[in-house]
Order: structure tokens, then C-alpha cells, then sequence
């Protein structure tokens, strides 16, 4: 949809462009590189890299009470049992998904623009997918066991049970974290090359290790080109199978408010706003902080929201759809599950998803608003919080409720549930700042292409 | 763009990924294997009793019925050890004066139980139950092997879930007559086909297959 607009645009009058400043190919390479070569990031990194090894200490800390005392240092119990650990699953696992969504499918779609911000959207999401992967784990209670969720020749003569949503899901992500590492990498060996070229010294050879030696003969490229060309191809369907998979976890269950089969596009649409939402709230700053006003343009911006703006609308057809036929079948457990909504224990965290997910997104209307980059950041942050409760509230809302009313009971996440939740940020934060430290932020060779192409 | 490191290096490096990916196969393999091994199952291990009592001797050459010291094995789940009574039956007349038979004697004057070492073991969150196995058909030695060879008892399988199911999946041929549970071998009369005997009895003691590999019936 998105590609339709832009043409649109193009032919109208002539938009941001998607690399500014008058850049040249050769620039691109040394200052993108003189990024990681050199301590341009200057201090402030060193005091974000402090902070965020803090919040993994407290990672650190609430694995190990975990590990130690089990999960009932959570807040789950009989009826809720899926708590924090579960929402934060799945809200990681969507944030995820903007990585692949811009690096494979609008690689695909021929989407010029994705260029400079496909590398870090694709650092982000595999981190993401990494701190998503820490929660189902742990919730296994004995996560030393993980690998029964895997068929192999075992002496309980076991398979694991084919028809459960949970090891497709375990398939699904799994391959997601693997096809995006492979994928990352691929697009970076050629820029680790060209880092090579200008370090000197000890990082000159980690540098060329890492490149396997990439020489960027005629060769190398034509089976670059074909190998990052397959495994986009390979990668574009796991952007709609992983979190539809995710989705039928819930949706596999009977339950009011699970039991839908809007489901699964209803997650994904929203995995592809949580994931752009937080694309801009990663990009907004970095470009200031790191000065890469002219790769990561206003156009980026505007069509990041151009997209969120799409999906909001497809998020808000999913709430609108679930309310519209729980009333209209008129089931008493859905109508109840319905007023519980509207009314229940969590009713003011749906009107705070309500308005961060369905009504604020509407700002993005605007051209000028699309165009500025700190209200989209603000924004973004607003659709990211709002994510996070929506996936609160299909995970409690529902399970709080069940079919019997003498089991009802609220949920109360503890201090540990908060201090893995925290925890993930401090490992998404370390292992980000190593990133935009040690490796090209921006895609360069890619970059140089681009350029190239702008000028014939 | 010129190269850091020699040309050879690409060799070794392909090797090395090579070599880094058999040895993650041997280590995967080795470890299934391992779950398996002896080492692990305790698989044939014999265990040290306080009196080093001999099956050999009392079920084989003397061929005292099980039952005489494992009182409960056709009525509960636990086939029950003997307490010293039992063991004084006999031995309050036999070897009176051996060393090897002291600890029964003191056992019986202080009025003190034996201390058995049990030596299979389930988990606790395995439950296994003797009536229903020996009350259908179900001989001792096909789970406990030729007790009656044994000088001191040792495991004689491995006891894992997969060997349970092994038999549950499809108990036929291994079902036996009421009256030959006890007995230490039995093979069909020569003018019965085993086929036809498995499917008779396993009408007989009506054995519902589905149950037998449903998670909880071992698991409740
Ligand atoms: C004279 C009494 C006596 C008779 C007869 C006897 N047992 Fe035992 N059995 C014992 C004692 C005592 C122990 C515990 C010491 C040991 O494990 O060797 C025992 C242990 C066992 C164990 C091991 C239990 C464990 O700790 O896991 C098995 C199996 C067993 N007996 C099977 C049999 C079978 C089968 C028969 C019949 C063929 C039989 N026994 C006959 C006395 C007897
Ligand atoms: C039915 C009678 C009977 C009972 C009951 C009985 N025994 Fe014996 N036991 C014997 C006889 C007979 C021998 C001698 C066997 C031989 O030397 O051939 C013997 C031998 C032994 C020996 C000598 C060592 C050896 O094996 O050569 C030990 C030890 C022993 N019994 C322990 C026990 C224990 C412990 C119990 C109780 C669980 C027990 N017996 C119950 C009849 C019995
Ligand atoms: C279906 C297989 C099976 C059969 C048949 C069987 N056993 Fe067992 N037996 C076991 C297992 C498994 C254990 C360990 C139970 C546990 O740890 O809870 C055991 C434990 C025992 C024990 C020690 C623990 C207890 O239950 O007191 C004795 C004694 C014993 N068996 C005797 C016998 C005798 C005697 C027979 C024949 C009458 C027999 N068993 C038949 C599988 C079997
Ligand atoms: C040699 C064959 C055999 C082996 C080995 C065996 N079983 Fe069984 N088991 C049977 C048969 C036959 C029955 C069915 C009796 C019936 O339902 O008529 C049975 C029934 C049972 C039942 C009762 C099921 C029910 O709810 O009706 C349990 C529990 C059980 N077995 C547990 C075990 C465990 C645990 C093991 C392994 C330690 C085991 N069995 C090993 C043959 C075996
Ligand atoms: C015939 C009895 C039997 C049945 C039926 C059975 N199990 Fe088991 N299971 C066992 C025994 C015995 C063990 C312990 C021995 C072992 O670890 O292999 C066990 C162990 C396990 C374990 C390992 C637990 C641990 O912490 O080590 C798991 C998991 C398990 N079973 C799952 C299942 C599931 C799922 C099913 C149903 C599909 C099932 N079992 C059906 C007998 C059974």
C-alpha cells in the first residue's frame, strides 16, 4: 500500500530525498565507517552503556531469584497463568518484526528507501527477538529442559505434542531468530570489508576476520546479490507466519477474547506498528545523536509513519471486529468477557490501548506531524506503550475471567515479573550501543548503490 | 581492497567450521546415547545390602514363591519387603551361628527393622502399581528379569519411560497364564500358537490398549 503512495508522490512533486546533504559514494564509506573506527560517540555512549549494564544486573538479578525459587516468584497463579512473562513475549516479538518487514519485504517490493535504516532495524530485531526469547523460556519453570520442546530420539519415547500451538511457536521464532542473523550478516560482510580497508592495527584483522575475507570481486557480488535475494525471500513469509503462529496461542484456546480468527492478522498488523513505532523511537535520536540526518531522512521518517498509520487502522478493525462479534453471538461468556473489558478490573489500561494505539495514530494524517521528528518519537513512544497493553490485556483480561467464576481472581505482577521486564531493556540497550559502536549502522554498500542509482 | 591474512587461511577457516559442526553432532549424539547407557540407568548396577541376600538361593534353589516375602504384590501397589519375621521362619532353626546371618538375629533381638537399599526406583511422579501388572498377566521376571539367577539383585532394565511404553504400546506377547506370573519361565504348551494364545489372553484380562498409553495413567 505504502509503494502506492510513494509513486504517487513521486510523480506529484519531488519529496524528501532519500539521501541528503549532496553525498557522494565515496563519503558515504569513510563517514560511515569513521563511525565505528573512531570514538565519535564520545562519552555519552560510555554513560548509556553504564545504564543499561545496570538494568542487567537487574536482568541478571531476577533470573537468578527465578531460577533459584521457581515461578512462583511471579505473579502467575491457577488462573492467570500467564502473566508479565507472556506479554512481554509477545511484545517483544512484534517490536521484532519491523526488521525483516523492511529489510526482506520491501527489499522485495523494490523499496529504494529502505536502504539506511534496514541495518539497524535489523540489529533491533534480532536483539528483540533475543530479549522475546528469555521470557517463554524462563516461564517453562524448568528452562534447563528447553530442548524437549525439540523432537529428538528420547528415552520417554516423546514427541512433542504436534498439535500445540507452543511448539509451533518455538518453530516460528526460533527460525525467525535464525533466518534474520543470517540475514544480517549477509548484508554486513561486505561493509565489514569495507571497514577493514580503513582500520589499522589489531581491528583491521577482526574486522577481516569477520568479512571471510570478502574481496569484492565481480564474483563475490553476483553471489551476494543472489544469496541476500533468496533469503529475502525466505525471510518475507516469516513476517506474516510468526506472529499469526504467536496468535494461535491464544486464539487455538476457547476462551472469550482468544477464540477468534481475526487473530492472526490482527497480530501481525499489530507487530508491524509496535515494530515501526519503535523503529522511530530508536531512529529519532539516533540520527540527532550520531549525526545521520542525511541517511536516515525525513522521508524515512514520514513513511515509518505512513505505515504505522496503516496498521493502526488494521489493529483498530481487530478491536472493532472482537467487539462486534462477541455482541453479535451473543454468547453470555463473551458479552461478559465485553463488559469486563469496558468496565472490569482493566478497563483503564483498554481505554490507554484505545487511545495509544487507535486515536493518537491519527495525528499521523498530517503531513507536518509525519514530518517532525521529535512528535514522532513522542508518538511512537505512545504506540509502544499502548502494544504493551494491548498484549496485557488479551494475556489477564482474559484469563482472569474464566469459565468459572468461583476461579476469578486479579493478577498482580510482582516485583520479580517487573525486574525481568526491566532486565530486558538493559540487554537490548548493552547489546544496542555495542552495535552502533562496532558496526556499520548503515547499510554502505547498499548506501553507495543507491547513490549511484540516484544519479544516472 | 587488499587481504589481511593469507590465502590458506580460508582452508583452515572452512575446516574449522567443519570440524566445530561434527563435533557438535558427536557431542548431541554422545549425550543421547548417554541418557540411555548403564552409567545413567543404572542399568544391570547391583546394589550392597546390609546382609548380602541371595534370590538365587532362596527363589531359585529353594524355590520359595515370591509371594512368601513380598506379601502384597497381587493387593497394592508396593510388592512390599520382608520384615525380619519372615526371615526368622527359618532362620531361627538355619545358619544360628553364621556371621553372614548375624544382622537378622540382632535385627530380631533389638527389635529393629533391616535396612533394605531399595534398588529400582521411580521418580516420584511416575506411579506404578504391581496388582495391575501381576493380576493381568503380567510375570515378575518380565520386568525384573531371572530374579532367580540373581546372588544379589541388580536392575535388570533400564526403566525408563520408553521401556514402559515399549510394552504398553503392545503387551500381547507378553502376557502370561494366572498361574504362571510366578514362575521364573514359561513358554506356550507346544500344541498352542503364540499369536493365539497373546490374543486370547489379552481378551481375558481385557486389556484396553488406549488406556495403557495415555499420559495419565503413569502420570497423575
Ligand atoms: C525369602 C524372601 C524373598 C523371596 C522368596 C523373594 N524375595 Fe525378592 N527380595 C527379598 C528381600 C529381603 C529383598 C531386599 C534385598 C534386595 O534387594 O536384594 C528383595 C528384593 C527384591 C527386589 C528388588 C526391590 C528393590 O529394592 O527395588 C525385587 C525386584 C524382588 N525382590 C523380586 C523378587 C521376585 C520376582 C521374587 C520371586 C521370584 C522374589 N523377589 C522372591 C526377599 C525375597
Ligand atoms: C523358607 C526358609 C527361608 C527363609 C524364609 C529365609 N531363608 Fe535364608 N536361607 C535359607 C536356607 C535353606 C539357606 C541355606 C541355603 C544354602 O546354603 O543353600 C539360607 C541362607 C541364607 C543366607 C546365607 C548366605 C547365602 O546366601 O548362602 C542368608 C544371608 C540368608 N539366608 C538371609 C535370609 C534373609 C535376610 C531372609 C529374610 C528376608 C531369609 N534368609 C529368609 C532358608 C530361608
Ligand atoms: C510391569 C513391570 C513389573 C512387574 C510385572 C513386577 N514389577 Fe516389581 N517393580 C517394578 C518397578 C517399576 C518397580 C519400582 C517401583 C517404584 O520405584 O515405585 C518395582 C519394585 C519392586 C519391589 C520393591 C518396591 C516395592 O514395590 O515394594 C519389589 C519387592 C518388587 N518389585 C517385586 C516384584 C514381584 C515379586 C513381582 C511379581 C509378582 C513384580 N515385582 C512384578 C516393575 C514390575
Ligand atoms: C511387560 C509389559 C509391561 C510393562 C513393562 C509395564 N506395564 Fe504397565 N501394564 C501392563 C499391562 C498389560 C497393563 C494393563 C492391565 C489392564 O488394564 O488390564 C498395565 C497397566 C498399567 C497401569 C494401569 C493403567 C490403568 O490406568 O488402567 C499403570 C499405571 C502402569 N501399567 C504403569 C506402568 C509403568 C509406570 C511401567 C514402567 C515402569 C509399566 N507399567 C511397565 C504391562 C506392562
Ligand atoms: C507407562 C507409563 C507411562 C506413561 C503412559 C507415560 N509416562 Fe512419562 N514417564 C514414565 C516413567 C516411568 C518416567 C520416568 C523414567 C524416565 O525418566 O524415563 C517418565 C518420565 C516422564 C517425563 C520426564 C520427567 C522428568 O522430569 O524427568 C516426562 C516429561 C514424561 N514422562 C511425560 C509424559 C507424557 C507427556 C506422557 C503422555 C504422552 C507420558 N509421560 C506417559 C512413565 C510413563
Amino acid at each position: 500500500m505504502s509503494s502506492k503512495v510513494d509513486k504517487v508522490e513521486r510523480h506529484s512533486h519531488p519529496p524528501d530525498p532519500v539521501v541528503g546533504g549532496g553525498l557522494s559514494g565515496a563519503d558515504v564509506v569513510d563517514d560511515i565507517s569513521a563511525h565505528v573506527l573512531t570514538d565519535r560517540l564520545g562519552q555519552i555512549w560510555w554513560v548509556a552503556l553504564g545504564c543499561s549494564l545496570l538494568l542487567l544486573t537487574v536482568f541478571a538479578i531476577s533470573v537468578a531469584v527465578l531460577l533459584w525459587k521457581g515461578v512462583g516468584v511471579w505473579g502467575i497463579h491457577d488462573t492467570v497463568g500467564w502473566g508479565l512473562a507472556i506479554t512481554n513475549f509477545v511484545w517483544w516479538i512484534g517490536i521484532g518484526h519491523a526488521g525483516t518487514f523492511i529489510s526482506a519485504f520491501l527489499l522485495l517490493m523494490s523499496q529504494g528507501w529502505r536502504t539506511s535504516i534496514n541495518r539497524f532495524a535489523e540489529g533491533m530485531t534480532l536483539l528483540a527477538v533475543a530479549c522475546a526469547g528469555v521470557f517463554p523460556l524462563l516461564h517453562l519453570g524448568r528452562p534447563w529442559l528447553f530442548y524437549w520442546l525439540m523432537p529428538y530420539p528420547n528415552r520417554m519415547a516423546l514427541w512433542p505434542q504436534w498439535r500445540s500451538p507452543l511448539i509451533w511457536d518455538f518453530v516460528a521464532v526460533s527460525t525467525y531468530g535464525s533466518v534474520s542473523l543470517l540475514f544480517w550478516y549477509l548484508g554486513l560482510v561486505p561493509d565489514l570489508a569495507a571497514v577493514r580497508d580503513r582500520a589499522t592495527g589489531r581491528k583491521k584483522k577482526v574486522y577481516a576476520l569477520l568479512c571471510l575475507g570478502w574481496r569484492g570481486s565481480a564474483y563475490h557480488w553476483s553471489y551476494h546479490q543472489r544469496a541476500y535475494l533468496i533469503l529475502a525471500a525466505l525471510a518475507t513469509p516469516l513476517v506474516v507466519s510468526v506472529h499469526s503462529i504467536v496468535s494461535l496461542d491464544f486464539s487455538v484456546a476457547i476462551l472469550p477474547g482468544w477464540h477468534s480468527t481475526i487473530f492472526p492478522p490482527y497480530f501481525v498488523a499489530g507487530a508491524i506498528l509496535s515494530g515501526f513505532a519503535m523503529v522511530i523511537t530508536l531512529a529519532v535520536p539516533l540520527r540527532a545523536w550520531m549525526k545521520l540526518e542525511n541517511y536516515i531522512t525525513l522521508k524515512h521518517l514520514e513513511n515509518s509513519a505512513k505505515l504505522m498509520l496503516i496498521t493502526s487502522f488494521i489493529v483498530t478493525y481487530g478491536y472493532a471486529s472482537e467487539i462486534f462479534f462477541g455482541w453479535w453471538s451473543g454468547e453470555v461468556f463473551h458479552m461478559a468477557h465485553l463488559k469486563h473489558l469496558f468496565t472490569g478490573a482493566y478497563s483503564p489500561l483498554w481505554f490507554v490501548v484505545l487511545l495509544c494505539n487507535s486515536i493518537l495514530p491519527q495525528l499521523l494524517w498530517w503531513r507536518k506531524f509525519r514530518t517532525s521528528p521529535w512528535a514522532l518519537f513522542w508518538l511512537s513512544l505512545a504506540v509502544n506503550v499502548g502494544m504493551w497493553g494491548e498484549r496485557y490485556i488479551i494475556v489477564v483480561g482474559t484469563l482472569y475471567k474464566d469459565y468459572l467464576p468461583s476461579a476469578w481472581r486479579l493478577y498482580h505482577a510482582t516485583i520479580w515479573d517487573w525486574g525481568l521486564f526491566l532486565g530486558t531493556f538493559g540487554l537490548f540497550g548493552s547489546l544496542f550501543l555495542l552495535f552502533i559502536r562496532y558496526v556499520p549502522v548503515i547499510s554502505i554498500h547498499e548506501m553507495v548503490e543507491l547513490i549511484k542509482e540516484d544519479k544516472e | 581492497m587488499s587481504q589481511v591474512f593469507p590465502k590458506k587461511l580460508d582452508g583452515v577457516l572452512r575446516i574449522g567450521c567443519f570440524i566445530t559442526a561434527l563435533m557438535f553432532l558427536f557431542v548431541l549424539l554422545t549425550l543421547i546415547g548417554l541418557t540411555r547407557s548403564s552409567w545413567v540407568t543404572g542399568e544391570n548396577r547391583f546394589t550392597e545390602q546390609p546382609i548380602p541376600f541371595s534370590h538365587r538361593h532362596h527363589a531359585g534353589e529353594l524355590q520359595i514363591d515370591c509371594r512368601y516375602c513380598h506379601t502384597s504384590v497381587e493387593t497394592s501397589a508396593q510388592a512390599g519387603l520382608p520384615p525380619t519375621e519372615t526371615c526368622m521362619t527359618c532362620h531361627s532353626q538355619l545358619y544360628t551361628q553364621d556371621e553372614v546371618t548375624a544382622p537378622i538375629r540382632r535385627s530380631w533381638t533389638e527389635d529393629k527393622p533391616i535396612r533394605w537399599k531399595r534398588v529400582i526406583e521411580l521418580p516420584d511422579f511416575v506411579y506404578f502399581a504391581h496388582n495391575v501388572h501381576v493380576n493381568n498377566g503380567v510375570a515378575c521376571t518380565e520386568c525384573h528379569g531371572r530374579v532367580d539367577r540373581m546372588p544379589l539383585m541388580s536392575q535388570a532394565h533400564h526403566y525408563t519411560m520408553g521401556w514402559c511404553l515399549e510394552c504398553h504400546k503392545d503387551p500381547a506377547r507378553r502376557l502370561r497364564p494366572e498361574e504362571e506370573v510366578f514362575s521364573p519361565e514359561w513358554s506356550p504348551p507346544d500344541h498352542q500358537q503364540r499369536e493365539e494364545i497373546a490374543e486370547f489372553l489379552m481378551k481375558k484380562y481385557d486389556v484396553e490398549l488406549s488406556r495403557l498409553t495415555e499420559c495419565s495413567s503413569c502420570h497423575r
